[in-house]
């Protein structure tokens, strides 16, 4: 039972992520990682929805219609997300605003409605509050890597504070302007994905097709 | 769908709970059941979050609105507190339609969003003079006004209107001699993010500053333009560059720039400012 739940907290973050391997919650990566302080606030909101949105979708499994169960899942996610919204607007303002629509569109994160009907709709409220949580925090892991380098180099500080002295500040440092931009985060997390399986070989695909050469075949 | 009728007829009567629990999960009734519950539990979680925070959203809202001022006044200072800085900024309440100020009314409780709704205490605009498409207009508007030694360095003045989705709400900052811009920035709208939301770019918000709202005329002759102002521009001090993929919202930021600057809003009380200076 603790090794099981080890590993349904666990799992998530190199062996099963879902950004790296699963390839879920892309959309927001890329939206919410040029500086790290806005990342950590999503990381925080989306922990939350995940691991709660997956207990309570699992608290009531042997209720939810089948007819019904992508709504029943959804209106669970949706209102979560609200009152973390909610939550977000009276305690760090500012960064709500930063945020923007981002908050809301935690509703539309596959990760969110894909643990619920793959995890939480077969398995009992505690492991399913587990594997929310570590489904956040592999989504967290990825999201503040990608932040902090991003911070980093496009900006050159982290969290706001001034660690690699710009130009424009009087320092030596030319900020890398691609950092700022959305696509910096699709190659950062492709040199992830990269990494990650070179390390655990498990993770590769088998390609689905291979190219052969057709000696004098008519082309279909 | 399973057939009610396959479940076997309880052969005594039950509590409604043990009933509720026999219930096949896809019978009518048990969706409906479900799904009006959870409803139901779901709204009273939503709500109850909503009203319990509100009380500390306001304060927040009514803090950044201050901070916006401060920002766009330039008056931002790092490690003061907004409630410190704000002692520097004087409200008054100005009636619109004299241009005089309206010393009986106490710019502290005076709300300008409130009195625009108010038929008592605002006035309808007609169609055909309603550019920033705001339907009615509070007879006084609340301005700040920023002076050193009794001298006037700055207006700041409320202006909103509609953009592409919303009404957007901000603050133009003028220099002391009532035409030209030191600033503008909103504090709330729901334009598009990346595209309209770029308002709030501060690359964008530092091209108002130096540009002259009136022409020769003494009607507002600023506008947002499309694309960039060219080099050769005649006009380029009353011209502004326009926002990428956002015409809508460039031209609801001139439509409220016009009504706001012109006759119907602070035109009466800028051109007195400006025979005065």
């Amino acid at each position: 039972m603790i090794r099981e739940a080890k590993k349904v907290l666990l799992d998530p973050l190199f062996n099963d992520n879902p950004i790296a391997l699963q390839i879920l919650g892309i959309c927001s990566a890329l939206a919410v990682t040029s500086s790290l302080a806005p990342a950590i606030i999503m990381s925080i909101a989306l922990t939350a929805v995940v691991a709660f949105s997956n207990a309570a979708v699992a608290a009531i499994r042997n209720h939810i219609p089948n007819s019904i169960r992508i709504i029943v899942q959804m209106t669970i996610i949706a209102s979560l997300v609200i009152v973390v919204d909610q939550l977000l607007k009276a305690f760090v303002f500012g960064l709500s605003k930063q945020l923007s629509v981002f908050v809301s569109l935690i509703i539309t994160n596959c990760i969110v409605m894909g643990r619920a009907e793959a995890y939480a709709m077969k398995h009992g409220v505690v492991m399913s509050f587990l594997d929310g949580l570590g489904n956040g925090l592999g989504y967290s892991l990825i999201l503040i890597a990608v932040a902090t380098i991003r911070e980093l180099f496009g900006s050159g500080s982290l969290l706001g504070f001034p660690v690699l002295p710009t130009v424009a500040d009087g320092g030596w440092y030319y900020p890398m302007g691609l950092m700022v931009l959305p696509p910096a985060a699709f190659f950062l997390i492709g040199f992830f994905i990269w990494g990650l399986r070179t390390w655990k070989t498990a993770q590769v695909e088998q390609p689905e097709y291979r190219i052969h050469v057709a000696h004098g075949a008519e082309v279909m | 769908m399973p057939d009610d009728s396959t479940t076997p007829a309880p052969a005594k009567p039950q509590g409604w709970l043990r009933r509720l629990r026999s219930m096949p999960n896809d019978s009518t009734a048990k969706t409906l059941l479900v799904a009006i519950t959870l409803c139901l539990v779901c709204s009273v979680i939503v709500s109850s979050a909503a009203v319990g925070l509100k009380p500390l959203q306001q304060r927040n809202a009514e803090e950044d609105r201050r901070r916006i001022i401060l920002e766009v006044g330039g008056l931002m200072e790092p490690g003061k507190s907004i409630n410190e800085l704000f002692e520097r900024v004087e409200p008054r309440v100005v009636d619109l339609a004299t241009g005089e100020y309206a010393e009986a009314v106490d710019p502290g409780t005076y709300d300008q969003r409130a009195a625009a709704k108010d038929p008592a205490a605002s006035v309808a605009i007609p169609p055909a003079q309603d550019v920033a498409q705001i339907r009615r207009r509070a007879n006084m508007a609340t301005i700040y006004l920023v002076s050193d030694n009794g001298k006037l360095e700055r207006i700041i003045l409320p202006v909103y209107g509609y953009g592409l989705w919303s009404t957007l709400y901000g603050y133009i900052a003028l220099e002391g001699d009532g035409t030209t811009i030191f600033g503008l920035q909103y504090y709330e709208h729901g334009e598009t993010a990346g595209l309209g939301g770029e308002v709030d770019n501060p690359k964008w918000r530092a091209k108002w500053n130096g540009k002259v709202v009136y022409g020769s005329d003494g009607a507002p002759d600023i506008e947002v333009v499309k694309g960039t102002v060219g080099a050769g521009d005649p006009n380029a001090r009353f011209h502004v560059d326009g926002l990428a993929g956002a015409t809508l919202t460039s031209k609801g930021v001139t439509n409220m720039l016009r009504y706001w600057l012109g006759d119907e809003g602070f035109g009466p009380f800028l051109r007195k400012l400006r025979s005065s200076a």
